[in-house]
């Protein structure tokens, strides 16, 4: 027996486990329409490569991944893409989502497969590529695609790969299923894993005491492999990646790291499976092992169901009883969130669609106050007071909740669960936690508007400060030429000007002349146009003439007057 | 109905507040029964006396307070506070002091501060401590023990106990008697070897002092049992019960005249056990941490001895208790666990631009 180590904390809620696994896995009838959701997995959603119309096939690819973290998405089955819009998805915010909609054509018919028979002459890389290219992300719950899991980089060297089967959560047994029927691919997909991260030291599968029948079925198959199936105590949350390390090797996972930087992968036991078949058979990811239980199902079993199968679809497959059902639950009971349609179809993580009878989980009552009993830290997994978080989240002290290490809490719900006061703490935490995450986004826009702003004051008064330097230079400049060319110049300059000035006027003697000459030249030209117009009226010229002789003679009247009045206004 | 929107998680303990309250309750029987067989009816009519006005009074402060009544009184806090004064204070004392304590406690102490989860200080101990100040001749008269009674004397039956309780202006003659505590006390000049010869409350009792031990004992059985049902941890009354044997321990003075007591006395005498286990795990008022609770409880421990061996009151427990309340978010700044991931752990004070 291997060693294990003990978390702190825990709850041993009813397991409610054996009513789905009274029967092996199943399949149900293909829906008329699954919906698939473009955004399954941690990172960004796939972006859609078919249009509305085209016909696929099985596994035929219908969504590309958009960057590094993401996955790729594939039609569950063949048939005809009827929509690509927004749709209720399965999300703990009950929001809408892109989501391809395909129309079956009832023959489930398979793209063509290649699968590889030697992985182990297949380069990492190229298993990386192939896990990608078909759709695989972490079934256990989060979803983070799992090629990018299994490519930490030189730099982190793994030396243990961790195999999720823990399955700790009450009434789910979907892994636990899975590894009774197919222990053989889960081993082979392990292979392939451990080919991937060159082999490492050790490999573990972790799973708890109360699945006997899943740790024999593995036993005949991990013989001689190097593969180590722990078994430990059952306790809620086992299953966490953080507990399931500490269990397992009583190592801790430093607040805010990755496996990878201590030198470890751990990877969920459907996702080994999931990838097996990618390899070996080619078949993307289209289909999991989903359980389907609750009082409020007439059949509690597992099911291969196919991604994009709406809930609505399972429900009544199995006899759904809407009157005695107090919620329909996607997950388990501890961390699984309650659907707000059954339109909501299954994804590549939903390991249980739970739809319990009020009497098995009733509604929710009434929060009293908290006495501070201290049950909720007793139970915590990772040595948190819940009690003082929900004090300093409802006063919205932040720095406080931050020094209580609220970011270290899984939201696993054992605080909730004993708490005898009804209080659901860990909708309190996650509030707190998202208006953290919002006021240091704020932050982070502030710092950076009132940066911007400190550095256009500056500029603006750096500009100012050179045109300000650049005068001061002028100013300079002219006082320095005056220094050195002194008072002379300047008499010189003005008695230059003046003398121009001088040369311009007359005396005004020379001045009367002219005007007199103006006056008696202006006189001869009046003359003048009177004998030509004498003439004209004698002759009997035409009017025209005799007109513009006149107009003549009165324009020379006038300048005669003006010529007068300048000689009159002569001060002489 | 099954389609909505629930947080997680659905699924819920079969624990609640009024189950904790109610075996607090239960938990109080076997010190009850002690303190009711050794010093008559008046415990069990204090009891009584200050639920009713603790349950009365309650619903009028939550009407007033515009609060559900029955939502409130449901939790069965009030009810605790009651039972664990009405057990604190001396049997057969007037029904004005039990009415006054437990008004004090419930409607001060408790709903003022904002009702259950929000009183700084133990209501109980707040509504005790304002009884002993006020009425001192009443909190100080303690009925004697049966054992030590004069021949042909015994202690009042039911109705003669509720006619002293009701009508009677003073305290009552032949019954009383000094706590082992007072006459430690008062026994100045003597050794303890000469006290335990001198006095019969030693004389006649098997370890501690005649009718106190089996009070103390049956306290202890409650609270392992509370213990045993987790509504509690250990940290607290352990802490303060080591502390108490050892601060006993220390300035025990081999028996000498200046001696205030053995380990033994100090453990099962006046209110150890009921501090320990009933008032000072009161989680509303204490420290939040295991690590905090062994400091206050700790805390208690020396305050009790300090008060008991060198102060003017022999009620100890009360003063302690009310003392290390003010201590308690104090302690609770500097005693948070350490997180999972962590290698150290933090404090409460820390600011961010510390890191």
């Amino acid at each position: 027996m291997r060693q294990t180590w003990v978390t702190p904390g825990g709850v041993h809620p009813p397991e409610n486990k054996l009513q789905s696994l009274t029967q092996p896995i199943g399949s149900l009838p293909i829906p008329d329409k699954l919906v698939v959701p473009l955004g399954q997995h941690i990172g960004a959603p796939a972006i859609a490569c078919v249009s509305v119309g085209d016909k696929v096939l099985k596994g035929q690819k219908i969504a590309d991944p958009a960057g590094t973290v993401s996955a790729a998405i594939h039609a569950p089955t063949s048939g005809i893409i009827s929509a690509i819009e927004s749709r209720p998805v399965a999300h703990s915010s009950g929001m809408d989502a892109l989501c391809v909609e395909i129309t079956s054509d009832g023959d489930d018919k398979w793209i063509e497969k290649s699968g590889i028979s030697d992985f182990e002459h297949t380069s990492a890389k190229a298993l990386l590529s192939i896990i990608t290219e078909a759709g695989i992300a972490g079934m256990g719950g989060a979803g983070f695609p799992t090629a990018v899991k299994l490519n930490p980089g030189f730099q982190r060297p793994i030396d243990t790969l961790i195999i999720n089967a823990t399955e700790c959560e009450p009434y789910i047994t979907a892994d636990d299923s899975l590894i009774r029927e197919r222990a053989e691919e889960i081993i082979e997909g392990i292979g392939i894993l451990s080919h991937i991260l060159g082999n490492p030291h050790n490999i573990l599968i972790g799973i708890e005491d109360n699945k006997p029948e899943a740790i024999e079925a593995l036993a005949p198959h991990t013989q001689d492999t190097g593969i180590n199936v722990v078994s430990f105590p059952t306790k809620y949350p086992s299953g966490g990646e953080k507990q399931l390390i500490y269990i397992l090797t009583g190592k801790e996972l430093p607040s805010g790291q990755i496996p990878a930087d201590i030198g470890m992968v751990c990877v969920n036991i459907g996702t080994t499976h999931a990838i097996k078949r990618a390899v070996v058979d080619g078949e993307p990811l289209v289909s999991r092992v989903t359980t389907m239980t609750g009082e409020a199902c007439e059949i509690n079993r597992n099911y291969d169901v196919l991604i994009g199968t709406p809930v609505e679809h399972m429900l009544e497959h199995n006899n759904f009883d809407a009157q005695s059902c107090s919620r329909v639950i996607m997950g388990g009971p501890m961390m699984g969130f309650s659907l707000t349609s059954k339109q909501i179809p299954i994804v590549k993580t939903t390991n249980c669609i739970l739809a319990p009878s009020v009497e098995e989980i009733p509604h929710n009552e009434p929060a009293q106050p908290c006495i501070r009993c201290g049950m909720c830290a007793e139970a915590c997994p990772v040595s948190l007071l819940p009690q003082q978080l929900l004090w300093y989240s409802q006063a919205e002290d932040h720095e406080r909740l931050e020094a209580h290490n609220l970011f270290d809490c899984i939201e696993c719900g054992a605080c909730s669960y004993v708490c005898p006061s009804n209080i659901p703490l860990v909708q309190h935490y996650r509030s707190s936690k998202s208006d953290i995450k919002k006021a240091q986004e704020e932050k982070v826009k502030s710092t950076q508007a009132r940066e911007r702003f400190e550095f256009r004051q500056q500029r603006i008064e750096l500009a100012e400060k050179e045109r300000e330097a650049k005068r001061a230079a002028r100013r300079e400049a002219a006082q320095q030429a005056q220094a050195s060319t002194g008072t002379d110049a300047m008499a010189d300059i003005i008695a230059a000007a003046q003398a121009r000035a001088a040369a311009k006027t007359t005396s005004p003697e020379q001045e009367l002349a002219k005007l007199q000459r103006a006056v008696s030249s202006a006189e001869m030209r009046v003359e003048k146009a009177q004998v030509k117009l004498d003439a004209a009226l004698e002759n009997a010229e035409p009017t025209e003439k005799i007109n513009i002789l006149s107009a003549a003679l009165s324009g020379a009247q006038q300048k005669l007057e003006k010529a007068k009045v300048r000689f009159a206004e002569h001060p002489n | 109905m099954a389609f909505k929107q629930v947080s997680s998680p659905h699924a819920h303990g079969a624990q609640n507040t009024a189950k904790v309250m109610q075996l607090v309750v239960w938990a109080t029987i076997p010190g009850l029964i002690a303190l009711t067989w050794h010093f008559g009816w008046g415990s069990f009519i204090n009891v009584i006396l200050a639920s009713i006005t603790a349950v009365v009074s309650e619903a009028l402060i939550l009407k007033m307070r515009r609060r559900p009544v029955g939502f409130y009184l449901g939790d069965y806090s009030a009810v605790v506070t009651a039972v664990l004064l009405g057990l604190a204070l001396p049997p057969l004392c007037p029904w004005w002091v039990v009415v006054v304590g437990t008004l004090f406690s419930v409607v001060i102490a408790k709903q003022l501060f904002g009702g259950l989860g929000y009183n700084p200080f133990n209501p109980a101990m707040v509504g005790y401590v304002v009884v002993l100040i006020s009425f001192p001749i009443e909190m100080t008269t303690w009925v004697a023990p049966l054992a030590l009674l004069p021949d042909g004397i015994t202690h009042p039956d039911f109705l003669e106990s509720l006619k002293l309780v009701f009508f009677s202006t003073s305290p009552m003659d032949g019954v009383t008697g000094a706590t082992p505590l007072d006459s430690f006390k008062h026994a100045a000049g003597l050794t303890v070897d000469q006290i335990y010869q001198q006095d019969s409350l030693f004389s006649q009792a098997m370890f501690a002092g005649v009718g106190w031990e089996w009070v103390n004992l049956g306290f202890l059985v409650g609270g392992i049992v509370l213990l045993g049902s987790r509504v509690f941890t250990w940290h607290g009354p352990v802490a303060m019960l080591v502390t108490l044997a050892l601060m006993s321990l220390i300035f025990w003075d081999s028996g000498s005249s200046q001696s205030p007591g053995s380990p033994l006395m100090h453990l099962f005498s006046g209110a150890s056990m009921m501090g320990a286990f009933f008032i000072l795990t009161d989680p509303v008022s204490s420290a939040v941490s295991n690590r905090g609770r062994l400091i206050y409880g700790a805390l208690i421990g020396i305050l009790v001895y300090i008060i008991r061996a060198w102060g003017n009151y022999p009620d100890a427990v009360a003063f302690a208790i009310l003392l290390a309340n003010f201590t308690a978010p104090f302690i609770d700044n500097y005693t948070l666990p350490r997180t999972y991931g962590h290698t150290d752990r933090r404090k409460a004070t820390e600011r961010l631009e510390d890191k």
